[in-house]
């Protein structure tokens, strides 16, 4: 599924024209992205939580060379299912 | 932020009622949902990628009564941040 799909599903509940649905899409995307940035995080109920988290800097290694390299600290995405999501997809897995 | 506040501010940005609003993030959850629930993935540009994983059964042990249990194997949701996304969030200023 893409991003297509959920714009034509928007269209198909709410009266509007294709291209609009899109930038709304578009533009939920982007609150989202925007808000993690600011540093707050997202948390859509029964959905699930976008947070920022800390990566602590680490020893890396080249898995072919064997040379160990330093990996830098930095900031990554983490995405949390609620619960209604986790237990809908297990409950799918049977 | 939280869910209402997320449809209270796409509402004021996009113009909506906050009927509307809602009607469009209940949407984007519901089909990221359906199809997760289906076995499939979600590619959204720009954003990241939602798809399962399945974790593998292992031995877990009660840490109350210190009991030994099996647990067995699950899948579970996961999302995957996109390339522009994670330099959004993975840079200095």
């Amino acid at each position: 599924m893409t991003k297509e799909d959920i714009v034509t599903q928007v269209w198909n509940e709410l009266e509007l024209t294709k291209r609009r649905s899109g930038e709304i899409v578009d533009h939920l995307i982007f609150t989202i992205k925007n808000t993690l940035k600011k540093g707050d995080m997202v948390k859509i109920g029964g959905f699930g939580k976008f947070e920022v988290r800390h990566r602590k800097p680490r020893i890396g290694r080249n898995p072919k060379t064997g040379e160990e390299k330093e990996i830098k600290e930095g900031k990554s995405v983490k995405f949390t299912a609620g619960k209604p999501l986790k237990i809908a997809v297990l409950n799918s897995a049977d | 932020m939280t869910k209402t506040e997320l449809i209270k501010q796409l509402a004021r940005d996009c113009g909506l009622t906050l009927k509307q609003s809602e009607t469009v993030v209940n949407t984007f959850i519901r089909s990221i949902t359906q199809a997760l629930v289906d076995g499939g993935k979600v590619e959204l540009r720009g954003f990241g990628s939602f798809r399962t994983k399945t974790r593998a059964a292992r031995r877990g042990r009660n840490p109350k009564t210190g009991e030994t249990v099996q647990v067995p194997e699950k899948v579970v949701p996961f999302f995957k941040p996109g390339k522009q996304f994670r330099a959004l969030i993975d840079c200095d200023d």
